[in-house]
This record gives C-alpha cells, sequence and structure tokens, in this order.
C-alpha cells in the first residue's frame, strides 16, 4: 500500500452533503472495469449528461481542479454501498485525500486500506477553506500534513486535525492490514480453541 | 455487575485481541459472499493466503445473476463470467456456494437467515452494506469492504473501531398500512442519513417486539441509511421459533444449548446507551421518498416539501437538485403523481411476507396499463414457498412479472433497469440518483404501497384501497 505523509495540491471544493458511492462509481463501472481504470468515471453521473458529453458546471470538470488530489466535501461524504470502487474511482482520477466533516463508515475504513486519507474537520472550517480556494480560482493550494495532523489553508491558516492513531501508523507506513494480523496467528488460534468449547455450534452446522 | 447492552455483549466475546484507541481484533464467526466475493477469493489466494475456516464462510450468487423467467445455472451475460470466478474460487478454497436453482440461492441478506447460517450472538461480516440486515436475528452484522472480506478469508477477522451505542424505541401499535419498512423510512426521516453514524443502532419498543422476524430484518436493513453499519434487535421467543429446524441451525441438545445462552443477550435493563430516540408509533403512517437521499421522506398524504423553507444553503441547494432530477415541484400532493415502474424486491423487501403483502393489495386488481411491475422473489426458498401458496398467480393475473431469485433492479448490477426518465416505486432501499439505472426516478416504499402504485398507476394511498 502506497505511504501517505504529507501533501500539498490543489483542492476542489464539491461542497454537498450526502454524496453517496453510487454518484462516486456507478455500478456497471464497478462490473466491468478493473481498478486502475475508474478514474474517467469518478463522479460519472454528475460529470457527464445521458450522452457522455461533459457538463461544464461540475467542478471536477474545470480548470485547475482535473488536477486536484484533494476533495472538499459536507457532511456525510460517500455513504451507502461498501463499493471499495468508490476509493479506487477517487485513487484512479488523482485524489489522495478527501476533507469532510463526516463520513460513510464502510468508506472511511476502506481508505486506510488504500493509502488514501481522509481527514474530518468542522463544516466551518472546511467551507471557509472553500471560499479561499474560490477567491483565489483554484489557484491556492491546500498542504495536509499526516506527520503533524494539520491542514494548512492557502492563506496559511493552520488546522489541527486527529485521527486514530493505529490509522495514523497504517498510512505513515503504508502498511499492509493482513501481514500485520498474520502475526497474531496464535492468539487467534488460541481464541478459536477457547471459543469452540464455549459456542460449539458456531463451528458446527445443522 | 456491569449492566450491559445487546450490542456489547456480543462485542466482547469476539475480540480476539484490544488493539488500544478503541480498536478491536475481532473474530468473525460467520462471514457471508455474494458473486462479488470471487475477486478477493483470487486475491488472498494470488498473495498466497488460504482462506482460513472455510467452514465459517458461505456464498451464494445474487447480484450478477439474470431473473429472467426460465433461466438456468448456464444463462450467459455480458458479465455472467463473474459468477463463473466465484464458482471456481469458492471451489478451490473449499466454501460452500449455493448456485442458481438449488434451495440456498437468492440475496444473501435473505438467504442467511433463512437457511438458518445467520445465529444470535455471531458476529457476520459480508462485502456488502446491507449486511446489518441480519442484525434482525440478534446478530452484530456490517458490511466491508472487498480488502477487508480479504482480511476475513486469510484471518477470520477484522480490524473495528468500537462504535458508540444507540437505541431506538418504537412504542404503541402499528396503524393498518403501516408496514416495518415504514417504520424505518420514519426514523432515517427523523434524524436523517447521518443520524446514526458512529453508532450501533438496537431497535427496541412494543413495536419491535411485535414484529415477526421478518419485520425485523426489514426494519435493520435500512441501518446503513441511517448511517450506522450496525443495527440489530435483541433475540427472543419469535428469533428462536423462527430458527427452530433450519437447515444450517443447531439441532437437539446443541441447540438447547444455544438457546440457553441466547437467552442471556437481550440488554440488561439498567445498561445506558449514548444516544436514545424515540418514536410514537401513532404518528407512523405510510412513507414515501420524495427525493434522491432515503431522508427525503413524507407521509404519503402529505405534500412535497418546498427548499424555499430551509435555512441551511448546502441543505436548500441539494433539495432543489433532488426535486430537479425527480421532476417534482414542491409544494403538490405527492400522492397522485404517475408512475412507470414498478418493482418490489431487494434484501430489504422480498421475503414471503411481503409478498404476501403486496399480493393482498393486487389480488382481483389490474396493474395499470402504463406501469410495468415487477415482482423478484428474495430467493429460491421464497420463490417456491411463494408458488405453493399461489401468490405467483395471483401476481400473473393482476399484470405483474414474476421472476427468478437476485438483487434485480435494486442496484441494476445485472442490467434490470428503470429506463432513463422514468420513475419508479420500489420496495428497494436507496433512491440515489441512477441507481436503478441512469436518470431513473426512484421513489421508495412498502411492498403493499408499491403494490398500490401498480394498481392505480400512480402513488396512492394503500389505505384508500
Amino acid at each position: 500500500m502506497d505511504k501517505f505523509t504529507v501533501m500539498e495540491a490543489s483542492a476542489a471544493p464539491l461542497m454537498r452533503q450526502n454524496v453517496n458511492t453510487d454518484v462516486i462509481i456507478r455500478v456497471e463501472r464497478l462490473r466491468d472495469l478493473p481498478r486502475g481504470k475508474l478514474g474517467p468515471y469518478a463522479f460519472e453521473s454528475w460529470r457527464y449528461d445521458l450522452e457522455g458529453n461533459e457538463n461544464p458546471d461540475f467542478v471536477l470538470n474545470k480548470q485547475p481542479y482535473r488536477e486536484s488530489k484533494i476533495v472538499l466535501a459536507a457532511d456525510n461524504f460517500a455513504c451507502g454501498s461498501s463499493r471499495e470502487h468508490a476509493v479506487w474511482a477517487l485513487w484512479d482520477f488523482g485524489i489522495r485525500c478527501v476533507i469532510a466533516p463526516s463520513f460513510g463508515q464502510i468508506f472511511y475504513n476502506n481508505c486506510f486500506q488504500n493509502g488514501m486519507l481522509p481527514v474530518m474537520l468542522p463544516l466551518k472550517e472546511i467551507e471557509a477553506m472553500a471560499a479561499e480556494i474560490e477567491e483565489s480560482q483554484g489557484a491556492g493550494r491546500v498542504k495536509v500534513d499526516l506527520e503533524n495532523m494539520v491542514v494548512t489553508t492557502p492563506s496559511g491558516r493552520t488546522i489541527p486535525f486527529t485521527l486514530d492513531a493505529i490509522r495514523r501508523d497504517g498510512l505513515l507506513k503504508g502498511r499492509d492490514q493482513i501481514e500485520l494480523t498474520m502475526t497474531r496467528v496464535a492468539e487467534i488460534d488460541a481464541f478459536q480453541k477457547k471459543d469452540r468449547e464455549r459456542f460449539p455450534w458456531i463451528y458446527a452446522r445443522g | 455487575m456491569a449492566q450491559e447492552t445487546l450490542f456489547d455483549k456480543i462485542w466482547n466475546r469476539h475480540v480476539v485481541a484490544d488493539l488500544g484507541g478503541g480498536y478491536a481484533l475481532l473474530h468473525v464467526s460467520r462471514n457471508l459472499m455474494h458473486d462479488g466475493g470471487g475477486g478477493p477469493l483470487r486475491l488472498i489466494r494470488e498473495r498466497g493466503y488460504k482462506v482460513r475456516n472455510p467452514e465459517l464462510n458461505l456464498g451464494t450468487l445474487d447480484h450478477a445473476v439474470t431473473t429472467e423467467p426460465g433461466r438456468t445455472k448456464d444463462s450467459k451475460s455480458a458479465f455472467s463470467g463473474r459468477l463463473d470466478i466465484m464458482r471456481e474460487e469458492s471451489k478451490k478454497a473449499g466454501v460452500t456456494l449455493y448456485d442458481v436453482g438449488e434451495p440456498g440461492q437468492g440475496i444473501v441478506h435473505v438467504i442467511g437467515p433463512e437457511m438458518g447460517y445467520t445465529l444470535p450472538g455471531t458476529l457476520l461480516t459480508c462485502g456488502d452494506s446491507h449486511t446489518c440486515t441480519h442484525g434482525g436475528m440478534g446478530a452484530i452484522a456490517f458490511g466491508i469492504g472487498a480488502t477487508e472480506v480479504g482480511h476475513v478469508l486469510a484471518t477470520q477477522t477484522i480490524v473495528q473501531r468500537k462504535p458508540l451505542r444507540m437505541r431506538a424505541s418504537f412504542e404503541g401499535e402499528r396503524h393498518p398500512g403501516v408496514e416495518p419498512k415504514d417504520m424505518i423510512l420514519y426514523l432515517i426521516g427523523r434524524i436523517g442519513t447521518a443520524g446514526g453514524t458512529g453508532y450501533a443502532v438496537e431497535y427496541a419498543g412494543s413495536a419491535v417486539r411485535d414484529l415477526d422476524i421478518e419485520g425485523r430484518l426489514t426494519l435493520c436493513n435500512l441501518s446503513i441509511e441511517l448511517g450506522a453499519k450496525v443495527g440489530m434487535v435483541a433475540p427472543d421467543e419469535t428469533t428462536f421459533a423462527y430458527l427452530e429446524g433450519r437447515p444450517l441451525a443447531p439441532t437437539g441438545a446443541m441447540w438447547d444449548r444455544a438457546v440457553a445462552d441466547w437467552r442471556t443477550l437481550p440488554t440488561d435493563p439498567g445498561a445506558v446507551f449514548d444516544a436514545e430516540v424515540e418514536i410514537d408509533m401513532a404518528e407512523v403512517a405510510p412513507q414515501i421518498t420524495w427525493g434522491t437521499s432515503p431522508e427525503n421522506v413524507i407521509a404519503v398524504d402529505q405534500r412535497i416539501p418546498d427548499p424555499a423553507s430551509l435555512d441551511d444553503p448546502d441543505r436548500r441547494g441539494s433539495w432543489e437538485a433532488s426535486l430537479d432530477y425527480m421532476g417534482l415541484q414542491a409544494g403538490q400532493p405527492i400522492a397522485g403523481t404517475p408512475v412507470d415502474w414498478v418493482f418490489i424486491g431487494s434484501c430489504t423487501n422480498s421475503r414471503l411476507s411481503d409478498l404476501r403483502a403486496a399480493a393482498a393489495v393486487a389480488k382481483g386488481r389490474k396493474v395499470a396499463g402504463s406501469v410495468t411491475a415487477w415482482v423478484v422473489p428474495g430467493s429460491e426458498n421464497v420463490k417456491r414457498q411463494a408458488e405453493a401458496e399461489g401468490l405467483d398467480r395471483i401476481f400473473k393475473e393482476a399484470g405483474f412479472q414474476w421472476r427468478e431469485p437476485g438483487c434485480s433492479m435494486c442496484l441494476a448490477f445485472n442490467g434490470d433497469r428503470v429506463p432513463p426518465g422514468k420513475r419508479s416505486v420500489s420496495t428497494s432501499n436507496r433512491n440515489f440518483v441512477g441507481r436503478q439505472g441512469p436518470g431513473a426516478r426512484t421513489h421508495l416504499a412498502s411492498p403493499a404501497m408499491a403494490a398500490a402504485a401498480a394498481v392505480a398507476g400512480c402513488i396512492a394511498d394503500v389505505r384508500d384501497l
């Protein structure tokens, strides 16, 4: 997995509530396309009309946001389906960090499996940052520093954020969770031995 | 002794290791896979890992199967290769797979409880957000991503942060015409699609205790639409009676031992929740959504709300965009809105009781000429039982299509789609932009309300029929 440490990049304001994972990547795309090819289809329902023409008003169709590595969003970003393709589609588009007040919980976990950083900040802070970016017509860059857990806005304002230590370490080191858990095989063995005695019906179906 | 919630009791018995900061490595007692499971199975095999406990995993085919009447195992479609990957990989891994035409095949969240695989007190995962459905059996069940599925397969564990606990109590009796779907849609309308974010929700109160298991599964199914990964109902005599004798449920002395354990699971009287919500059933009428989020919901006899009434500009914008997409006018009554499609099915509402409720409305009536109406049973077993009762005949005589079991038009994965711009009343769980097909306009409702829309040709109040 790729590491996430510090990044300074263009940030696209997508200040909508309840952006769902069906909108981030349509179901036909996750059915028919492999990971790595999803970028052109991220936010398909908003980026294109039904004939496939680009919607010039959608933020990710405008310059410089076509090159953004950060998305700013409102509450409950990426709610809905568990499709990990939502993370992969953002990744394939070039996004490495999403800043929102809250996230769909399955998407949030999926980010940490893929080197993507979800940052939670209060809505007011994100709105103010979006306003700074819009004033600079997108020229202002946002810096996200995971080591020190601080976001720096285009005007140089610094906003601290928090992240659970286990998630932060995983991203900083680009750690693979299966490998990590495999170091605990003896504990899992011991757990199952005891569990089998306490709750034998779990292991003996029908 | 400490007073514990249902959630805490089940969580605690699955902790393999405390990882600090509220995180735990949890044992997974049940992992279910649908046809998307082929990917993670292949991935871990290619990385050199084995499925640690094949016997604690179970697979079925639902998302990509055709629902065309007369289908077989060999029915091909543009993407049925995905089914073959799941068949091949589950065979290699030694995981049981219920294939097309076999009892056990069906929507993964229908077959788990139906086969007696989902048991009280278990911790159950599946690579699907509606895994919360299984909480209706008194389990902790939640959806995970594909990489996490691989982790479960290789280690039979999952890393999770312990959520907060919320109790949603529904007190009083259901009015006629009000179904479990209406209860949960009403709650979502009241606290919003992020109202449960970060919580495990226990549904309680007299109206929940009165529900049969299928109603509880419907209630828990929409927990994710509240933002909650986990929804649950305490196991009780209704649960045990439902489970006893099902193919994969414990039997004999093991059954007695299991039931004795399950009786200890309900929340202790003095246990404290991090949040409490109370719903008076007197307030709950048949619901219908008007927008592109499940929280955009009203009673069927109400008017479409006006975005101008909102102070919050983000929320106003999202309501305006919803009305525009849905082709609706603020201030108009929602009843009477013409409908093109009706879909009765999905992991929310495709069980026998759902089909009975829809058939009771359809019986002796005809689907309106302008409407295409589908019934997609949730599983092979549901289909066979419904046919044994003659429900299929009632639907067919009324002009509904009676199809083969699968996820179908809930998410349009298999190509079953509502055409662009067409309006659908659907018993599924998501009215998102494009969910039932690009440009499709979805109204969520109960099976009885969906059947009422089919015969009326418009959104209709089932209580008036």
